[in-house]
């Protein structure tokens, strides 16, 4: 016999779980009993949002899916975020949550909350556990879910009772779910029309997602590129999955992509899009994306198919398994002409910034993190200007080293998910891109790293401002700035505050990073930029770093919203 | 365009409201709705009347099929199916009026007067959800006090 709370544990190891994320509270307790005997590594986080973030983080640098165990009530209502983004993203993520007893399910009771309901939404499956006897098959499947097809959150919403009760039930030795048979194998038929029209195209594209990531595709994609000599794009969700340092790659594409990618798709005559969901910010005006191309699409998920973009030739299936088939087929073609243009486009509008700028840039600060990790670092965002300049100025190469909230953006997401990165790979320099506004979410984990002796890098790139809310604003909203000033000066006149003439950093991240035990450097000058990098890479700890940046610096080029990929806005001037 | 839709599902708790959650979360109205066991207990068919175009549709149905609980959805809109529904309705009828009202009925293979009370009948009707409408607004002028309709209920038409 076994309790409910050992069948947790047993599960969980069964999974392969090696590190758990959460907070404890009254209706855990049992579990976190069982959890004081079990060999796992457990990671006491300060807020439920912070374990969701950082088993995403994990999830997203090793593959494996994340693990967290909260409370009932609030401890489960701050999983929601986490869940969300988790969700959007499609990353295999399994969160344990305590409910109150089963009778008391429904009566208001102390820290209750519908946890299913509530995350309902924000998850692929959940379950809310009603008999002891259900709870080992239920922990198996949850990781099956999780980790197969697009892959997704799962939560399970395990009563007190039932951690409590005991069970002679042993986990099932294989999953069965008649309503869930997640595609493999793609269509033969269709691998073969899809390899006809690479063939055949003239000025193919490959556009590239998160998809070719989660499906460890990147190796096959990059074959295939080759072979086939097609240029990519890639999505925010798909950086790494070609190596941007390859002639071929056009870097990202969409609100602020390259303009090489923007063109490129906006002229070709076949668009192939590998794991990719045609996202809003990626397609600008749907009406005139890829207004040339026939548009194929491989995808795990038939939801995704014709969503928003008509697809010709669809493919459903696992990418890498798909990807394989189509290298095969590939025959050599010659489109020395195509290529041409795209190099022209490629030299002639790179990603770029003011280099004389005596002000310390943002876009320089990243392009030092790229030179001083020699391009070996796993960076993790938050979202925002910073996040859009991690894309531009360091060119990823591999899959899983950009980690950042691509679909639902969360601000506060980058921190703990680079602690949760580093928990599952410990011997890589992991730098959490951050802005001032996005950092001030989830600082409160910085003293996790501290106390793991995780060794993240935060670079905070502050510009006393919510960025990407004032670059719209002046973009389009007149030029006012209404709350999106962090600093003190020049503040709207209902949003006063006690401003002594002089600015002061408010708060003072470097002080805020001792308080948490934690490493502070400020550097507010270009020179100083490489020092601290060199120093924080050293250090066998957390270290923050305050970049003092320019805030009126802009991203570029810019999409307006509504707009097609070619009209691409490059400065205000 | 009106599409119906009919979902073989989990029969557990909480399918219903994920299937609700998925459609209304997306702004469709369900016009009807009706769930019941199969001949395999551990199964319920769902059968789901929703307005709207049929690329949305389309979307709606993939996003019902990746629910896990979901075994199998099928828009018949698109087949020849079979739909019915059941209605019953309270209809004011004073001991003179009666036999006027009956006498109707009597003309209407799929509809039968089921109760009497003193100063009302009450009528049941059987049929495709179009004669259902016409048979109310036949009952129209009697004054109708009440009345409940099951929704459409529909199955695919063998070949």
């Amino acid at each position: 016999m076994r309790t409910g709370a050992q069948c947790i544990m047993d599960g969980l190891q069964e999974a392969g779980v090696k590190t758990i994320f959460g907070l404890p509270g009254g209706a855990v307790l049992d579990i976190f009993a069982r959890l004081y005997h079990a060999p796992f590594e457990f990671i006491l986080t300060r807020h439920e949002q912070g374990a969701t973030h950082m088993a995403d983080g994990y999830a997203r640098a090793t593959g494996k899916p994340g693990c967290c165990i909260v409370t009932s009530g609030p401890g489960a209502t701050n999983t929601v975020t986490g869940l969300a983004t988790a969700y959007m993203d499609g990353i295999p993520m399994v969160c344990i949550s305590g409910q109150v007893h089963s009778h008391m399910i429904g009566n208001d009771a102390f820290q209750e909350a519908d946890t299913t309901g509530i995350t309902r939404a924000v998850t692929k499956h959940n379950y809310l556990v009603k008999k002891v006897d259900d709870l080992p098959r239920i922990i198996a499947e949850a990781f099956y879910i999780a980790s197969t097809g697009k892959p997704g959150p799962v939560v399970i919403d395990v009563p007190k009772d039932i951690q409590q009760a005991s069970t002679k039930v042993q986990t099932p030795k294989e999953i069965n779910m008649r309503g869930y048979n997640p595609a493999t194998n793609g269509h033969s038929k269709q691998i073969e029309k899809l390899a006809k029209a690479i063939n055949k195209a003239r000025k193919p594209v490959f556009y590239a997602g998160g998809g070719v990531i989660a499906g460890d595709a990147a190796e096959e994609l990059t074959i295939l590129a080759r072979k086939a000599k097609v240029p990519v794009t890639t999505t925010l969700m798909g950086l790494g999955s070609f190596p941007e340092t390859d002639p071929l790659a056009l870097r990202m594409l969409g609100m602020h992509g390259s303009v090489a990618a923007n063109h490129a798709v906006s002229s070709c005559d076949l668009l192939v899009s590998i794991g990719a969901r045609f996202d809003d910010r990626v397609t600008g005006k749907v009406s005139q994306f890829a207004p040339h191309a026939v548009i194929a699409h491989i995808d795990i998920d038939p939801s995704s198919i014709s969503k928003s973009v008509a697809t010709d030739i669809p493919v459903v299936g696992h990418a890498k398994l798909v990807l394989k088939e189509l290298i095969d087929q590939i025959e050599p073609v010659d489109r020395s002409e195509w290529l041409a243009q795209v190099t022209k486009w490629q030299k002639e509008f790179p990603f770029s910034y003011n280099k004389n700028e005596k002000q310390l840039l943002p876009q320089y600060v990243i392009e030092q993190i790229y030179e001083v990790s020699n391009g070996d670092a796993i960076i993790v965002t938050d979202v925002g200007q910073h996040q859009m300049w991690s894309a531009h100025f360091f060119k990823y190469t591999k899959p899983r080293t950009f980690l950042s909230s691509g679909g639902l953006g969360t601000m506060g997401y980058g921190m703990p998910a680079a602690i949760g990165a580093q928990c599952g790979i410990r011997n890589k320099t992991i730098v959490n891109i951050a802005g001032d506004g996005s950092i001030q979410m989830n600082f409160q984990e910085l003293v996790v790293a501290v106390e793991h002796k995780l060794p993240i890098n935060v670079v905070i790139l502050n510009n006393g401002h919510l960025g990407m809310v004032r670059q719209w604003q002046e973009m389009f909203y007149k030029k006012e700035y209404s709350a999106s000033t962090l600093g003190q000066a020049n503040r709207p006149k209902n949003e006063h505050i006690k401003h002594e003439g002089k600015d002061i950093y408010l708060p003072d991240f470097v002080k805020l990073a001792e308080a948490h035990g934690a490493m502070g450097i400020r550097v507010t000058k270009k020179e100083e930029v490489g020092k601290a990098l060199h120093k924080a890479f050293g250090t066998d700890g957390p270290v923050v770093i305050d970049c003092i940046v320019k805030p009126e610096e802009n991203v570029y080029p810019m999409v307006p919203p509504g707009a097609s990929l070619t009209e691409m806005v490059q400065s205000m001037a | 365009m009106k599409h119906v839709i009919t979902a073989l599902v989990e029969n557990q708790p909480g399918v219903l409201a994920r299937i609700v959650g998925l459609i209304s979360g997306r702004g469709f109205n369900i016009e009807t709705l009706n769930v019941a066991p199969t001949l395999d207990p551990t199964c319920s068919r769902m059968t789901i009347k929703v307005p709207g175009d049929d690329r949305v549709l389309e979307q709606v149905t993939k996003q019902l099929n990746k629910l896990i609980d979901v075994i199998k959805v099928t828009d018949l809109t698109q087949k020849r199916y079979l739909n019915r529904e059941l209605v019953l309705a309270e209809v004011a009828a004073t001991p003179q009026k009666r036999q006027e009202i009956v006498e109707l009925i009597k003309l209407l293979s799929d509809a039968k007067v089921v109760s009497v009370q003193e100063k009302s009948l009450t009528i049941q009707m059987i049929g495709e959800q179009d004669k259902i409408n016409d048979f109310l607004k036949l009952l129209k002028p009697f004054r109708i006090l009440d009345i409940s309709r099951s929704g459409v209920i529909a199955v695919a038409r063998g070949e």
